[in-house]
C-alpha cells in the first residue's frame, strides 16, 4: 500500500493556533481537514510537506450553517454530509443537496469539508461550481485575526491554486440570499463517485415573470470552475423559455474551454456544457416560479 | 509521537510516526486485520471503520487524527459471541464471497441501519456506493442488509410484545424466479 | 410496519441442511463476517521484513546505470537488489506460463511502464517505500511500441532483443478451422457482414492485490511461501525450477484470497523477489503490491483487435464465420493458457450455432505494455470469442432486418446433434439451447419489451434490448491436450473418513471466494451421506493437499468436483465391502441409500457410514483382503471439457441528451448442468454480470502515445458500484454433462463471458435510430455520444 513521506503532525486547538503554526512553518506546512484529496496525493508522493496541521478539532468553531436575512454563512469545516442534510440549505439553495448527492460517496462525505473542497481547487470539483453559481464569497483569515473577503472568481487563481496565502486559512463561505430565486445542479459522470465529465449549476431569480438575474457555474470545462458572465448577460431581462435556455446553453458551450481526456472528448464536453446548462436552468427557473 | 484512542471500547496508547495511516495502525500495530485495504485512493472502501460512530475510509485518515476519538472495526461489531444482525444477514443472504470487502460493507450497513432502520433498496445501494465488491454484484449485499433490517424490526417487536409484529416467515424465494425441473 | 422486499431470500430455505446438493449457508462465512479471514497481508511472522519494488516510470528504455548507495544507507534498509545482482545468481529471468521468459528485475532494458527494476527490503513498509525514492536509475529512453497495429511495421523498435535473433515484434501466429472451405461458403452466401470489433484491454483488479510472504530457512533449506495464488501446486513446481530449491522443500500456501479472476494465476516477479529477499536477508519477507502496481504490472485481460465476418442466407441461415485477430500480448508472453492453445479457447468463436464452415487467423505481437492476456474470468479467451460471435450475429440481424432472438433460435445447434463437433474441432458435450433462450425471453417479457421500445422510439426516447447466447468450454484438461509447462491438467483429491464418521477431503484447487469449503463438502456428502458440516475441506496448501493444476477457467467443479465425487465413490466401494462383513451378506445383496447400506429387501438391517467408519478403524475383523482405515485418493483426468451455456437479455435506457447508459434490467438464464449449491451459483452469476457492466460501460486500461498507463488507480480504472447495476434476474435450466461423474459443468465465468455482448447489443439496439450497427467498449457517455453522431471510434 502506498504511504506518504515522513512529516510532523500538529493538531490545531484554535483557528488562531492553526494560523500561528502556518505563519511559523511557512510553505512546508499544510492544513488537513477531511484529507481525501491531500492524503492520496501525498501517498502518491505528488505532494510532500514537512508538517500537516490537523484542523478537525476546530469543527465546533467552523462547522456550521447559519442562515441570516441576506446571506447564509457556512463554516469552512462543515462536512459534506452536513451540507447534504441541512434543511435550511435545501430550502434556500436546492442546488447544494443536488450537488452533494453526487460528490464522491457517502463515506467520503462523512469526512470531506466545504473548505477542503474549495481549497483543493480542482477544475472538476462540484462545490466550487455550486459556490460560483451562487456568487459566494470566501472569508480568509490571516495572522492577528485579520480577515479579507474575496469573490469566487478571485478565490480560484488557477488549477489547484487559490488566493489563500501560506499563513492564511479559509474560514467561512457566504452565500447571498435574494428573493425570487431557484437553483439546480446537473452532473454527468462516468460512474457514481467519479469526478465530473461536466457539471453545471444554475441559479435563476425571477421578477414579474422575467429573469432579473441568472448565474451558471460549470465544472470540468476549463482551468477552474467558471461563472460564465456571458450566459448571465444572455438571460437577464428575458422570459424564461425553453428556447432561451437552449440559447444560454449554446453561449455556455461557446464560452468554455474543455480538453479531451479519459472522461470524454472536448467536443462531448462542450456539448454537455450546453445540455447541462439548459437542464439546470430549466429546473432552476421552475423552482424560482414556485 | 504518542497517540491514544479507543478501539472497540478499549483504550490503546502507542508510539507512532505522524504519517502512520489509521488502517496500518489497526492492522499492523494492533493486529486487527479484519479491516482491509484495497486501493490507496479512498475509492474502494475495503478499509471502512467507524470514527466516532461514522464510517470513514481508514486508508485516508492518519492514526494521529484518530487520537482522542472512538474507533470501531469489524472485530467490534458482534456483542461477544452474539453476531450483529448485519453479520447474520450477510451469511444468510450470501452477501459475501471472497470476504475482502465484507468488513467495510458491514460497518457501513450497520451505520446505515442505526440511522435508518428500514432502508429501501435504493437507500442501501446509495449507502454502499463508495465501496467496491468484485464478487457479489451487490444484489445479495442489498438483501443481506434488508435481512438485518427485517430481523431487527422483528426482534424489537417481540421485545415490546406488540400484537402486530411483522412476520418474516412468509417470503417467497425470489432468488430463483424460474427454472425448469432438474 | 416493515415491508419486506420481495426478492429477499427465504430465510427458512437458507436453514436447509442438505446432505448433498441444495441451498446451504457457506461454511467459510463465520470467520469472514467476524473479520477473521486470513489473507496474505494478515500474515505476521517474527522478525518479518518488508519489500518494496522500484518500477520503471517509462515504457521503453535502456538501463544505463543504477546507483543504490543512498538507498542502502537509508534508515531501516536491509538489502537493495538490482537485476544485475540477480543475473549473478542466474535469477534475473524466469519462464512464463507460455514458454516465454520474463525479467524478474530488468537487466538490459525496461519494456513496459511499471516493470520491476530493483527492490528494497527494510524493517517496515514505510522505510522500504522511502528507500525507493533514493535509488537513482539512469535511463536511455527508446521509442515505444504502443499500438499493436504498428508493432509489425518495418522499422518498429524491437522490444524483445533479449531473444536471440529477434528482429521484429512478432509473438506467434495461430489458425484454426478450414480456410478454403470457409472461403467457398462465403463466396456463395447471399449476405456477408463484416465488422471491426475491439475487445479493449481490461484488468481483473481483485479487491486484494497480489503479494507474498516468503520464509526461507537456511538451516533446513525449506521455503514457506504464503502467496496470492490460484494455482499453488503449479507455482511450487515453477519455483523449484526457477529458484533451484528442491520441490519437496517448498511449501506454497494460498490462504484466504481476496478475489482472483485470473489475476493470480501467473507467477509475478514480486513473488520471486520476496523469495530472493528472504534468502538474502535470512528473514521472512513480505511483499504486497499497491493498487497502482496491481493495475500497471499484473495480468491484464483481452486486448484483441478482431475483424468478424459472417455469411448467411437471405432468410437468416448462418453459414460461416471467419475472423482475423491481432492479439496484443504486451512485453512478455505471460499468457496463462494450456501451451497447445496459445489463443486459449478462442476457437469456440463459432458460438452456439450449427454452421457449415469457420476459420480464424491470428497474429500476436509484443508491445511495450504489461504482460498477461488470460485473466478476468475469461475461460481462456472465451470472453473474446463469445463477444465476437454475439456481436457479429447482431450485426447480421441488423443487415437482414430480423429480430436478433429469432435469428439465434433459427440457428442453434439442436439437442439431438450433441455431442456436436464444431467446425473448429471442439466437441460440445451436451446442450438444449432453445428452452434456455425461451425461458430468458419469457422472464424478460420479450415481446412486451419490443412493444415498449417501439412506443419510446416514436417519442424520441432511446431504449435498447440486447441478447447474448453463449456456449462456454470449461474444465481443462484432459491432460494429453492441456498442460502448463508440461504439467498436465488433471486434479488429485484425497478423502479420509475418521473413526467417528467425520471426514476430511483434500483438494488441489482452492478458493478465491467461490466457496469451495461448502461446495466440495456438499459433493462428498451427496456421494457418501456424511453431512457437509462433518466434512472438513482442506485446500490451498501444497504440503497438505494432492497435486493439481489450480482454480481458473471455471475448472474447480468440472475437474476437482469430479475428483471429489469419484474419491467419495471409491471410499463408498470400500465401505460396501466392510458393510457386507458387518451385515454378513454378500456385497451384491447390499443397497445404498444416502448414508447407509441395507440388505436388499430388509431395510431394517443396515449399517450407517459412521458405523462402517468405526469398524474400519476398530479392533474387529474386516472382510478378507480389506485393509483397515476408510480413505482413498485419486487423480481425475477429464475426458473432455464441459460446455455450459446461457441466454442473457439486457435492457438499457440511453439519455438522448447526455448519452448516459442505464442498465435497467438484466435477465440471466444459465445452464451449468447439475447444480450443487444454487445460492453459490447465483452469487457467481451476479458477480460476473457486474464484470460485464464494467467492461461494457466503463473499464479499460488505456495508454497514451508514450506508453504511460492511464488506468493506474481506481480513480482512473472504474469498476461498477451498487448504483450502476440493477437487481439481477436469474433463472436456470439443467442439461447435465454426459461425461462428468455428477453432470456438473462449472459456472464461475459464464456471466463474465456472456454479459458484455448482451449489454453492448442493448446499447447498439438503443442507438438504432442513429443508424449505429457497432460501437466498441467501453461505452462511456462520451463514446456513446460519438456513436450517436456517426463517429464511433475504436478505443485504441
Amino acid at each position: 500500500m502506498q504511504v506518504p513521506a515522513p512529516f510532523e503532525y500538529e493538531r490545531a486547538t484554535s483557528v488562531d493556533h492553526a494560523i500561528g503554526l502556518l505563519e511559523r512553518l511557512g510553505s512546508t506546512a499544510r492544513l488537513i481537514a477531511g484529507g481525501h484529496s491531500l492524503l492520496p496525493m501525498m501517498k502518491l508522493r505528488l505532494a510532500n510537506f514537512d508538517y500537516l496541521i490537523d484542523i478537525n478539532d476546530l469543527h465546533a468553531d467552523l462547522g456550521y450553517i447559519r442562515p441570516g436575512r441576506d446571506e447564509i454563512r457556512i463554516g469552512a469545516l462543515t462536512r459534506h454530509r452536513e451540507l447534504l442534510e441541512s434543511a435550511e440549505l435545501a430550502t434556500a439553495f436546492p442546488i447544494f443537496a443536488e450537488a452533494e448527492r453526487v460528490i464522491a460517496d457517502p463515506v467520503v462525505r462523512n469526512r470531506g469539508t466545504l473548505g477542503g473542497s474549495l481549497c483543493q481547487a480542482d477544475p472538476s470539483e462540484d462545490l466550487s461550481a455550486v459556490c460560483t453559481t451562487l456568487d459566494a464569497s470566501c472569508v480568509i483569515r490571516g495572522p492577528g485575526g485579520t480577515e479579507r473577503v474575496v469573490s469566487m472568481e478571485e478565490f480560484h487563481v488557477g488549477p489547484y491554486e487559490t488566493a489563500v496565502g501560506d499563513a492564511e486559512m479559509l474560514v467561512e463561505v457566504r452565500l447571498p440570499v435574494r428573493p425570487g430565486g431557484g437553483s439546480a445542479y446537473e452532473k454527468v459522470e462516468r460512474r457514481a463517485g467519479d469526478w465530473a465529465v461536466v457539471s453545471a449549476g444554475a441559479a435563476v431569480w425571477l421578477d414579474g415573470g422575467v429573469i432579473s438575474d441568472a448565474r451558471v457555474g460549470l465544472a470540468a470545462v476549463g482551468p477552474n470552475t467558471t461563472g460564465m458572465p456571458e450566459v448571465s448577460a444572455a438571460l437577464r431581462g428575458q422570459e424564461p423559455t425553453e428556447s432561451l435556455f437552449e440559447r444560454a446553453g449554446a453561449v455556455a458551450a461557446a464560452s468554455c474551454d474543455p480538453v479531451t481526456d479519459q472522461r470524454g472528448s472536448a467536443d462531448y464536453k462542450r456539448h454537455l456544457a450546453a445540455e447541462l446548462t439548459k437542464r439546470a436552468l430549466r429546473r432552476a427557473a421552475e423552482r424560482a416560479r414556485s | 509521537m504518542r497517540v491514544t484512542m479507543t478501539v472497540n471500547d478499549v483504550e490503546v496508547t502507542r508510539e507512532i510516526e505522524g504519517r502512520l495511516l489509521l488502517v496500518h495502525f489497526l492492522r499492523d500495530t494492533l493486529g486487527l486485520t479484519g479491516t482491509h485495504w484495497g486501493c490507496d485512493t479512498s475509492n474502494c472502501g475495503t478499509c471502512v471503520v467507524w470514527l466516532d460512530g461514522e464510517p470513514v475510509k481508514s486508508c485516508t485518515v492518519l492514526a494521529a487524527m484518530a487520537g482522542g476519538h472512538q474507533v470501531r472495526t469489524v472485530e467490534g461489531l458482534a456483542k461477544g459471541a452474539e453476531l450483529d444482525p448485519v453479520q447474520q444477514g450477510f451469511m444468510q443472504c450470501h452477501g459475501l464471497q471472497c470476504g475482502f470487502c465484507t468488513p467495510g460493507m458491514m460497518m457501513t450497513a450497520r451505520a446505515l441501519l442505526d440511522r435508518n432502520p428500514d432502508p429501501s433498496e435504493a437507500e442501501i445501494r446509495e449507502a454502499i456506493s463508495g465501496q467496491i465488491c468484485r464478487c457479489t454484484g451487490y444484489a445479495t449485499i442489498v438483501r443481506s442488509v434488508r435481512w438485518a433490517a427485517v430481523h431487527e424490526a422483528n426482534a424489537a417487536a417481540q421485545l415490546t410484545e406488540t400484537t402486530e409484529s411483522p412476520a418474516v416467515g412468509e417470503i417467497d424465494n425470489a432468488g430463483q424466479p424460474a427454472g425448469s425441473p432438474a | 410496519m416493515t415491508t419486506v422486499h420481495e426478492r429477499v431470500d427465504t430465510f427458512h430455505d437458507n436453514d436447509q441442511k442438505p446432505v448433498g446438493y441444495g441451498r446451504m449457508l457457506r461454511k467459510e462465512d463465520p470467520r469472514f463476517v467476524r473479520g477473521r479471514g486470513r489473507y496474505v497481508d494478515d500474515v505476521q511472522l517474527p522478525g518479518m521484513l518488508h519489500l518494496a519494488i522500484l518500477r520503471s516510470p517509462v515504457a521503453h528504455a535502456r538501463i544505463v546505470g543504477i546507483d543504490t548507495s543512498a538507498a542502502e544507507a537509508s534508515p531501516g534498509v536491509k538489502a537493495v537488489v538490482t537485476g544485475a545482482m540477480l543475473a549473478e545468481l542466474n535469477l534475473a529471468w524466469m519462464p512464463t506460463l507460455s514458454n516465454d521468459v520474463q525479467a524478474v528485475l530488468a537487466t538490459d532494458k525496461v519494456r513496459f511502464q511499471g516493470q520491476e527494476v530493483a527492490f528494497v527490503v527494510a524493517e517496515d513498509r514505510y522505510a522500504a517505500r522511502d528507500a525507493l525514492e533514493l535509488i537513482d536509475v539512469e535511463y536511455d529512453i527508446l521509442d515505444p511500441v504502443v499500438d499493436a497495429r504498428r508493432a509489425l511495421e518495418p522499422g518498429a523498435p524491437v522490444i524483445r532483443d533479449d531473444l536471440e535473433g529477434k528482429t521484429d515484434n512478432h509473438c506467434f501466429d495461430w489458425e484454426t478451422g478450414d480456410e478454403a472451405a470457409t472461403e467457398a461458403v462465403f463466396a456463395r452466401a447471399d449476405v456477408v457482414v463484416t465488422e471491426d470489433i475491439v475487445y479493449p484491454r481490461v484488468h481483473p483488479a481483485p479487491m486484494e492485490t497480489c503479494g507474498a510472504v516468503a520464509d526461507f530457512d537456511a538451516v533446513d533449506g525449506r521455503l514457506r511461501l504464503w502467496s496470492t495464488t490460484q494455482a499453488p501446486h503449479a507455482h511450487r513446481t515453477l519455483y523449484a525450477i526457477v529458484a533451484g530449491i528442491p520441490e519437496h522443500k517448498i511449501q506454497v500456501i494460498a490462504p484466504d484470497i481476496g478475489g482472483g479472476f485470473g489475476n493470480k494465476v501467473p507467477i509475478y516477479p514480486g513473488y520471486v523477489c520476496a523469495i530472493v529477499g528472504s534468502i538474502v536477508t535470512g528473514k521472512p519477507v513480505k511483499w504486497m503490491e499497491d493498487r497502482s502496481e496491481n493495475l500497471i504490472s499484473t495480468g491484464f485481460a483481452r486486448d484483441y483487435i478482431m475483424r468478424g465476418e459472417i455469411a448467411a442466407t437471405r432468410d437468416g441461415r448462418i453459414l460461416a464465420i471467419r475472423t482475423n485477430v491481432l492479439a496484443d500480448h504486451g512485453a512478455f508472453n505471460g499468457t496463462a493458457a494450456p501451451v497447445k492453445y496459445p489463443a486459449g479457447f478462442f476457437g469456440v468463436f463459432t458460438g452456439s450455432y450449427d454452421i457449415e464452415a469457420a476459420y480464424c487467423k491470428m497474429t500476436a505481437v509484443y508491445t511495450n505494455k504489461a504482460p498477461g492476456g488470460v485473466a478476468y474470468a475469461c475461460s481462456f479467451r472465451i470472453t473474446e470469442a463469445v463477444y465476437l460471435v454475439e456481436r457479429i450475429v447482431d450485426c447480421l440481424a441488423d443487415e437482414l432486418g430480423m429480430d436478433p432472438a429469432e435469428l439465434r433460435l433459427k440457428n442453434f445447434i439442436q439437442p439431438e446433434q450433441f455431442p456436436y463437433t464444431t467446425k473448429t474441432g471442439w466437441v460440445y458435450d451436451s446442450g438444449d439451447y432453445e428452452p434456455t433462450m425461451r425461458l430468458a425471453m419469457e422472464m424478460a417479457g420479450y415481446a412486451e419489451l419490443r412493444r415498449e421500445q417501439e412506443e419510446k422510439r416514436a417519442r424520441g426516447e432511446l431504449m435498447g434490448i440486447g441478447i447474448a447466447f453463449f456456449t462456454e468450454a470449461v474444465g481443462a484438461g484432459p491432460r494429453k491436450n492441456m498442460d502448463i509447462l508440461g504439467l498436465g491438467m488433471a486434479d488429485g483429491c484425497e478423502l479420509r473418513v475418521h473413526p467417528t464418521g467425520k471426514a476430511v477431503v483434500r483438494l488441489s484447487v482452492q478458493s478465491q471466494g467461490q466457496g469451495h469449503e461448502t461446495t466440495f463438502a456438499q459433493i462428498v456428502a451427496e456421494e457418501i451421506g456424511i453431512p457437509p458440516a462433518d466434512i472438513d475441506v482442506v485446500h490451498g496448501d501444497t504440503d497438505n493437499t494432492p497435486f493439481g493444476l489450480g482454480t481458473y477457467g471455471s475448472r474447480s467443479t468440472p475437474v476437482s468436483g469430479a475428483a471429489a465425487a469419484l474419491v467419495a465413490r471409491k471410499v463408498r466401494d470400500k465401505a460396501r465391502i466392510i458393510a457386507s462383513g458387518m451385515l454378513e451378506v454378500s456385497v451384491a445383496d447390499l443397497e445404498w441409500s444416502k448414508g447407509a447400506f441395507h440388505v436388499t429387501g430388509d431395510p431394517g438391517k443396515s449399517v450407517t457410514i459412521q458405523d462402517i467408519a468405526l469398524r474400519a478403524h476398530g479392533a474387529g475383523d474386516l472382510p478378507e483382503g480389506v485393509e483397515g482405515g476408510l480413505e482413498a485418493q485419486i487423480c481425475y483426468n477429464p475426458s473432455n471439457l464441459t460446455y455450459p451455456h446461457g441466454a442473457y437479455i439486457c435492457v438499457v435506457d440511453v439519455d438522448p441528451g447526455t448519452a448516459q447508459v442505464t442498465v435497467r434490467r438484466f435477465i440471466a438464464v444459465d445452464d451449468c448442468g447439475t447444480r450443487i449449491n444454487p445460492m453459490i451459483i447465483e452469487g457467481q452469476v451476479h458477480g460476473g454480470l457486474t464484470d460485464g457492466v464494467g467492461m461494457a460501460l466503463m473499464e479499460m486500461i488505456a495508454f497514451d502515445e508514450d506508453g504511460n498507463c492511464l488506468g493506474a488507480s481506481m480513480m482512473d480504472y472504474l469498476i461498477p458500484t451498487a448504483l450502476e447495476v440493477p437487481d439481477w434476474e436469474t433463472g436456470f435450466t439443467v442439461t447435465p454433462s454426459p461425461h462428468h461423474p455428477i453432470g456438473a459443468k462449472g459456472v464461475g465465468e459464464s456471466a463474465t463471458v456472456g454479459s458484455p455482448p448482451a449489454i453492448v447489443n442493448a446499447v447498439v439496439d438503443a442507438l438504432k435510430p442513429f443508424g449505429v450497427r457497432h460501437a466498441d467498449m467501453p461505452l462511456t457517455p462520451s463514446r456513446v455520444w460519438d456513436a450517436m453522431r456517426g463517429h464511433a471510434q475504436p478505443p485504441i
